[in-house]
């Protein structure tokens, strides 16, 4: 608590540069989500979004750059961070039920050797409640269609209680009323003072969801609250010429 | 088959085998999950060079020797693949391929040479291309009990950061488990059992005992504990089988034989498993086309019987097959026992009627709503 009279932000991101072979996916990315919002990741594909995310949670090696959580190194901050990754990267014929992948949210916080018990499976069946899935519990993962997967990795994310929460693509190809039931879920995260950043690729909603905006396209174009980026001229920027018809 | 058990050899065989099944099974349901049936085809190809050099340099043979030289050369291969794949553009499939292909070439130069220097006493040697079950002794037991009892506890101990590495690593990594090192001992744990089985089941096929269980335990599996058991039962059945019928009729190579019932029970699982079978698929999907032309009949009576206004229209049977350019025998007689429609006759015609009970106009009802589920 040296530096008191520095902002606490919840996500700060300093001089960041991510490459692929000789591509940079990330360049020189400076980037500060302060806590208690609900912020969006946007961009075209390929610009990096997803690999902001996963750098961010130590899922990729930057080139250079320095990030913090709350002011700490990710390796401290784990059990604070609720992570929901993109759904196909799972393989979803895996043999299990929809109850044990909710108490696999839990692992963290076991420890080694402690098998999963009665008070992780109250938890896991709390968290489908949330998300409507309370009668899937012991549904094989298989089984699910994209929504009903998509709801189950959220529950996963809830039962770890966590004060920041990342999303790669909640909505990508879920139906309509789970994406209302994952949106109310991330907005009362919010409104409990957790911080919640998505990468979302759907610019129709992002003023509807969203407070906070991140636009990015290998570099950031722009990020602060929503209606001061949320500009025609940003969109332009960010995804070239063809944006400026989808904002109507 | 009394005598055959009776003998001490064949003690022997049975038990090896049941061991061997215990590791190769347990770690085949991982390799597979995790998609390293390839992979474990490489090392088990790639253990011969080290079995022949294990051999040379002890200068006879010596379990210990041969299955150390074994592991380290598979653990060599298994290693360049890793780096070849990252290194190089190479497509995993293709590192594979090259690596195995290699290693084998070298391993086979080093056996013709290895039998043209000792003569006899290498002749054992060409015995771990397709596994001898015979050969095994009483110590090498001590030896697979040994690293079955390493390998089950092991899994037994890393078990739920085992099944969360291979399910969702990404995630695992996030929470903070050391998903590198869980795979890594994952992927040691799966050579081993390769490097165990290579005397019984030899190099060329031993990656068919490790996959072939967990595929078959796949089937019927609902958890991933149920699929290791199911898998390591499967395993220990198909080597004690095998090796019962290849230390009966001397001279048939033990690997073929007990991968071939191996692969019995992965055709027997793929066909007969409930919900995944191609057999209980077929059925299903027999079963929804039936229902559907049920419904399709029930829909025709119900419209009949409105467009008559009488609830106790009797739709005539040869119309009813007009209708539906289909014989409606079966679908009748499938709606007459669910007690949705009953036959009747309408004089003075004499040829069978169909009337809906009230129990059918309700379904009828039902499903013109829309409710599929009705």
């Amino acid at each position: 608590m040296s530096d008191l009279h520095e902002p606490q932000f919840a996500l700060h991101v300093e001089d960041l540069t991510v490459t692929y072979g000789a591509e940079p996916a990330l360049w020189d990315i400076d980037l500060d989500v302060p806590p208690g919002v609900m912020a969006a990741i946007v961009g075209p594909n390929g610009s990096g979004k997803s690999t902001l995310i996963k750098t961010v949670l130590g899922l990729v090696t930057p080139v250079a750059g320095h990030i913090r959580l709350f002011g700490q190194p990710i390796g401290r901050m784990r059990k604070r961070i609720g992570y929901v990754p993109q759904r196909s990267t799972v393989d979803w014929d895996f043999p299990t039920d929809v109850l044990d992948v909710v108490t696999m949210g839990l692992y963290g916080q076991l420890g080694w050797f402690r098998r999963p018990g009665a008070r992780e499976r109250d938890k896991a069946m709390g968290a489908l409640r949330a998300v409507g899935m309370q009668d899937y519990a012991r549904r094989q993962i298989s089984q699910l269609s994209g929504g009903q997967q998509q709801r189950v990795f959220i529950a996963r994310a809830l039962v770890q209680e966590a004060d920041l929460y990342f999303l790669d693509e909640p909505m990508a190809g879920v139906d309509r009323p789970t994406e209302d039931i994952i949106i109310a879920l991330l907005k009362s995260l919010r409104d409990q003072g957790k911080t919640v950043i998505v990468v979302h690729h759907d610019l129709s909603t992002v003023e509807q969801y969203f407070d906070w905006l991140v636009m990015l396209n290998t570099r950031i174009v722009a990020q602060g609250p929503l209606i001061d980026t949320y500009t025609p001229e940003n969109l332009r920027q960010t995804y070239g010429h063809s944006a400026a018809l989808i904002r109507g | 088959m009394g005598a055959l058990l009776a003998s001490q050899i064949v003690q022997t065989v049975v038990l090896g085998a049941a061991l061997l099944g215990l590791i190769s099974g347990a770690l085949g349901a991982f390799a597979l999950l995790r998609g390293q049936s390839l992979l474990g085809d490489t090392v088990s190809h790639a253990a011969l060079p080290g079995i022949v050099l294990g051999f040379l340099v002890a200068g006879g043979r010596d379990l210990g020797a041969i299955l150390t030289g074994a592991a380290l050369s598979g653990g060599l291969a298994a290693l360049a693949v890793i780096a070849i794949t990252s290194r190089t553009r190479l497509k995993p499939d293709a590192a594979l391929g090259v690596v195995l292909g290699v290693s084998f070439a070298i391993g086979v130069v080093l056996l013709s040479h290895a039998q043209g220097q000792s003569g006899a006493a290498s002749a054992g040697l060409s015995a771990f291309l397709f596994g001898q079950a015979a050969a095994t002794l009483r110590s090498d037991l001590w030896i697979m009990g040994g690293l079955a009892l390493v390998a089950l506890g092991i899994l037994g101990l890393i078990w739920k950061e085992a099944k969360l590495a291979s399910f969702d690593p990404d995630f695992a990594r996030v929470i903070g488990l050391p998903v590198g090192r869980v795979q890594a001992v994952l992927t040691v744990m799966v050579a081993l059992a390769i490097v165990a089985g290579l005397q019984m089941v030899g190099v060329i096929l031993m990656v068919a005992l490790l996959i072939a269980p967990a595929a078959a335990a796949r089937q019927w599996a609902r958890s991933l504990g149920a699929m290791v058991l199911l898998s390591m039962g499967f395993a220990v059945a198909a080597g004690v089988i095998g090796a019962l019928i290849s230390a009966g009729a001397r001279g048939l190579a033990t690997g073929p034989v007990i991968v071939l019932v191996a692969t019995g029970f992965v055709v027997l699982s793929m066909l007969c498993a409930p919900e995944r079978g191609l057999l209980w698929q077929a059925l299903a999907r027999r079963r929804r086309a039936r229902n559907l032309r049920s419904d399709q009949v029930l829909g025709t009576i119900h419209a009949l019987s409105r467009a008559h206004d009488d609830p106790d229209y009797p739709a005539e049977q040869g119309m009813l097959r007009l209708e539906h350019r289909a014989a409606t025998d079966a679908a009748l007689s499938d709606l007459t026992a669910r007690g949705l429609v009953r036959e009747t006759t309408h004089a003075p015609e004499t040829t069978p009627h169909w009337q809906l009970t009230p129990k059918g106009h309700a379904r009828a009802e039902a499903l013109e709503k829309g409710g599929r589920d009705a």
